[in-house]
Formats: C-alpha cells, structure tokens, sequence
C-alpha cells in the first residue's frame, strides 16, 4: 500500500474559474452531512461544558445560575474527587510504563532476538506469540474486565485456585480487588495485559523499519542483546514508544470501563476510584451536572498536560529526530 | 536498505551456527513468551470451559470438568437473560452506524483531500479536536443535546452520536489515503465528462477500497466495544448494547449468581470479534504497523 506521497498538484481543483453549480452541490452534501453531524454531536458538546462547568446546574430546576470557577474551587476541596485524580495519576505513570517495556521486550525478542550469526532475526515461532497476545485488543473493555473480576474472584476464582495448586498458602480466599493494598495493582494488570499485544505489534513494526546493517555493525562493535536492545534499538523507536505512551496515558486517565467492571463503587478505602467514575456518578446518579462538568474540564486539562509533558520530556532528552546514540 | 528479516524464516545454513549462549538466549525467550502466552489465554480457555458448567459446580471448583457438557447457560443467556435482544441492538446499532461513518467520512475526507477551498484548515483542526479531548468532557451536555432533540433512550440517537464520535478517526485516516490516489484516473473520468459525484461513487470509492476496509475494521471494532457512550445515553433497557447488557448482567450476578449464564454471555460477546480478529489478522497488523491508529 502506498502512502502520502505529497506535493503532486492537483490540476483541476487548482483552477481558478468559478466553481460551477454542480461542483457547489455536490460540496455542500458532501462536507455539509458530515460536518453537521460532528458539529451537532461532538464541538457543540464541547463548547458547551466549557459553560456547564461555571455553572451551579442541578438537574431538576430549569434554570441555574452563572457561579464563575466555584466548581473548580469546590473540586479542590473535595476529597474524594481529590483522591481519585491521585488514583488516574498513578495510572497514568504505571500503565505506560509497564506496557510499553513488556510490549517492547516481546518485541525484541521476536524481532531480533535471534541467533548472533546469520541474518539478523528474531527467534522461532514469533509469529504464534504475536498473534495471541494481539487478541486481547478486541475484546470489549467491559468484557475482559467481567472475566479478570472472575478470575480474582476470592473462593471461586482462577487466580486463587492456581496459587493455592502450586502450594502457596494464604490465598485460599484472598480477595484481590477487596484489599487495599492489592485491589489497584490487580486493576492495573488488567489494563496492561489488554494493552501488550497491540504496543508489540507496533513495536515490532517499528523495529522492522530499521537497517539490519546497523544491528550487524553493533554486533561486530561486541555488543550483546541487551546492550543493542538499550543503545540500537531504543532510541531508534523513540517516537513510537512517544505515541505509545501518550496513547497509554490517555487510556489509563480515563480508565472507566474497567474500573467499573472490576470495582463499580471505587473500590476499598476507594483505592481505584477514578476521576471518570466519579464525573459519572455525579452527573448521572446524583444530577449535579454543573459540576459533573466541571470534573470533565479537570480530565481534560489533565488529559492535555499529560500529553505536553510526554512531548517535552521526549525533546528534553533529545528525541524527536532519528538518531543513534553515541 | 535492507530492514530486518522476516522473524519466521529459518536460517538452514546458519542453523548449525547457533552458539551455546544463542541456544541459552533463545530456550529463556521462548519460556518468557510462553509463560505470557498462557495469562493471555488461560482465561479464554476458563472462561469457556466454565459457560458448559453449573453455577455450583462453578462455585465448587474453577478446575473441575462439567459433569455435563449442554448448552444450557448458552440458552438461558441468550434468552432469559436478554442477550437476544442486547444482540440485535448492537447489531442494529453497530451495522446502521458503520454504513454511515464509512459513507459520510469518505465524503468528507475526499473533499478535504482533493479540492481547495477556504475553512479547510478550520475543519482539519476541529476534526483534530474531535481525535483529542476525552468524550467525557461533553457527555453531559452531549446528554442534553439528545434529551433536546427527542433522540435520547433510542437506536437512532445513539447511531448518531456514534457516527459523529468515529468521524474524525475516519476523515483522518482516509484523508491520507484519498491524497495517495493517482491524479490520472480522475482526470481521465472528468475527461470523460464524468461528474464530480460520478467520479467519487464510480471512480475514487471503489480504489479507496483497501483504506476503506481498514478504516472499517477498526471502527467496527471501537464501536462494537463501546461502552460510555450507551451507557449514559441510552438508558431503556429494552434498548441495551452488548456492553452494557454485559454489565448490567454482572452486577445482577453479584448476588442472584448466575455464573454460568454470565460466562455463556461472555463468550457469546467474544465470538464476533474473534471470527473478525481471525479473518483480518493480517489486515489489522499490518494497518497498526504503517501506522494507522495515530
């Protein structure tokens, strides 16, 4: 397939007569339907939250009143909301994280991992690891949390009965999503063990891209896996691993569909209460959508900020453009 | 430049090469990959084999074999449980949707992609807005805008708001892919005095074909999976996606414990996209390998 291949003029769109009535219609339907939509359904909604979230809107009452930032002040001095942005924090550091150094690693070891002579491969049989780990990227969010809720299932449950086979004891009833110092880490791997498969196909498609001349050179400098793994090939995805984890991030700051699979009610001592959970309730169960909303610009803002310091950190430390580090 | 080699090939003449730390490296690779191979499928499997189990002996033992193998989870399922109904909804929902996204997205990408005219940037950045800000910053008024309209609770508003939220992906995508068609076949159509909807329906739709496919696996992918967005929008039981139906389901099971049913109900959400998943595998890796999904 090919790709944008850019800067070929298109003839006769660039002339400059009158566009004729035939061409007219056929732009208003075609740009008009679409756009109406999208505007009607997407940046209108947006614009308006904007508004909603300065505003004491309950609900019930049809009218509401005009109250400048005291949501956003009220926010701040709302535990709750306050621990449950710590909580989108924490996943927002972990998740990439952890995905993406799994997701390369398999990557690696599919790719180049091979043998140290002969052409420059990953080891045998990649295809089958790769294609298995991908699977989890299809399934509903929703689905998979139901099954790992299941699986962490205290009495009943895989997890428990596994490590109870091996011979470990203490986790006969142990309930990993009701404790509070597991219930967060156990959320947290069930994100990254949907995520894997998808980072490492990406991965691999990245590590494919590069030279094979320059792993034979790093091969006859001396270097061993994993220094080639650390001074070739990372800093030759650099970029990919930067859209991977802006990507992550955004996944992990929002993070609703598996929290509510695998803790609806925040969890214990609400340990894995999300901002997305709790902008949820308030607008939905409680009626408060003022400042629901509000919570909406504070995951937005947040959601941005993230992805400004992602990209700062990848240029800080010399990325964004393609070079070998010496 | 020569990139990697294909990671499948096997090297015969190197084969007898393979130093002792080679065989070391590659024995501890191959259990690394294993062991994640079996937390990724272990759980399908278990899944599986406990939707053919009864709720006690669920309970009973995670391990156990059902004493009988039958379908009777699968049954109660899909029909007391709702699954039929939250099925065809989906279906419904996800089907009209697709059609729509595809067909209106190709649209706009094409213009936006072969003419010029003033407000194209604007477009291009309110798309790009649509692609960043998270949806729950305008679920709320999102809500109020179909409460308006007379469209929330119902199919249709929510195929709506589907199509509008697949949109951007879509333009952007084959937006790429529109600009990457040769110049010649449409201007031999527009020679032949073929017109501009002529040409798009006749000439451009049927060579985007394999950008269109992507695009369309994807979206049905994002869309069969979606989970927010029915859930705030549409809140009439009778009207249930898979996903929430799956939900609801869940936490009913809390206490009535159904388990069998709720396992039969997972695989009978799965199924779908595992036959799609087997079918375009191909497609799909390669499409996330140029890139796609940014």
């Amino acid at each position: 397939m090919t790709t944008t291949t850019g800067g070929r003029p298109r003839p006769v769109a660039r002339s400059r007569r009158m566009p004729s009535l035939e061409r007219l219609s056929f732009m208003a339907v075609f740009l008009g339907l679409p756009l109406a939509i999208f505007l009607v359904f997407v940046i209108y909604p947006f614009g308006q939250a904007l508004y909603f979230a300065m505003t004491d809107w309950n609900g019930f009452s049809p009218s509401y009143n005009f109250i400048g930032l005291d949501n956003f002040t009220k926010l701040f001095h709302d535990d709750t909301f306050m621990k449950s942005l710590g909580n989108n924090i924490q996943l927002a550091i972990v998740v990439p994280l952890v995905t993406i150094v799994l997701a390369l690693a398999i990557a690696t070891m599919v790719t180049v991992g091979g043998p140290t002579k002969g052409n420059i491969r990953g080891i045998r049989g990649s295809g089958f690891y790769r294609i298995v780990s991908f699977f989890p990227y299809t399934v509903p969010a929703i689905v998979i949390g139901l099954i790992w809720a299941q699986v962490y299932d205290p009495s009943a449950g895989l997890l428990n009965a596994t490590l109870t086979k091996i011979g470990l004891s203490g986790f006969e009833d142990f309930a990993w999503l009701g404790d509070p110092r597991t219930a967060m880490p156990a959320s947290m791997f069930v994100i990254i063990w949907s995520f894997v498969g998808f980072y490492t196909v990406l991965f691999v498609a990245a590590i494919k891209g590069i030279p094979a001349e320059i792993y034979e050179a790093a091969r006859m400098d001396g270097a061993g896996r994993f220094r080639t793994a650390i001074s070739v090939t990372l800093p030759l995805v650099r970029d990919n691993v930067q859209t991977a984890y802006i990507y992550l991030g955004i996944t992990a700051l929002d993070a609703f569909v598996y929290m509510q699979a695998l803790n609806p009610n925040g969890g214990p001592d609400n340990t894995t209460r999300t901002m997305s959970q709790e902008l949820f309730n308030t607008a939905f169960r409680k009626g408060q959508f003022g400042y629901a909303t509000a919570m909406g610009v504070v995951l937005a803002v947040v959601t941005l900020l993230f992805a400004a310091i992602v990209f700062a950190a990848n240029r800080f430390t010399g990325g964004g453009e393609r070079r070998l580090r010496r | 430049m020569s990139a990697v080699a294909a990671d499948e090939s096997v090297d015969t003449e190197t084969r007898n090469d393979r130093t002792g730390g080679d065989l070391a490296v590659e024995a501890t690779s191959h259990v690394l990959l294993a062991i994640w191979t079996l937390i990724v499928i272990v759980p399908f499997l278990w899944v599986v084999l406990s939707s053919f189990k009864t709720t006690k002996e669920i309970l009973a033992s995670p391990f156990s074999l059902p004493a009988h193998w039958s379908f009777d989870n699968y049954v109660h399922a899909w029909t007391d449980a709702g699954i039929r109904q939250f099925f065809l909804n989906t279906v419904i929902v996800v089907g009209v949707a697709l059609v729509l996204v595809m067909l209106l997205g190709a649209m706009c990408a094409y213009v936006l992609a072969r003419f010029q005219f003033p407000g194209a940037r604007v477009i291009y950045y309110l798309m790009l807005a649509g692609l960043t800000f998270p949806i729950f910053l305008a679920i709320v008024p999102l809500f109020f805008v179909l409460k308006n309209v007379g469209l929330l609770n119902t199919l249709p508003g929510l195929i709506m708001v589907y199509v509008a939220f697949a949109l951007p992906f879509t333009v952007f995508f084959l937006y790429a892919f529109f600009k990457s068609l040769p110049d010649d076949v449409y201007e031999a159509a527009l020679m032949d005095g073929a017109g501009d909807w002529r040409t798009f329906f006749q000439i451009m739709l049927p060579m985007a074909r394999p950008g269109m496919a992507t695009v369309a696996i994807f979206n049905f992918l994002g869309l069969w999976n979606q989970f927010l967005l029915p859930v705030a929008l549409n809140t009439d039981m009778s009207k249930y996606v898979l996903t929430q139906g799956m939900a609801e389901f869940a936490s009913q099971a809390g206490y009535a414990v159904d388990f069998g049913a709720l396992f039969a109900a997972v695989v009978i959400t799965v199924v779908p996209v595992l036959i799609v998943f087997l079918i375009f595998q191909r497609r799909l890796e390669g499409s996330v390998s140029q890139g796609t999904f940014r």
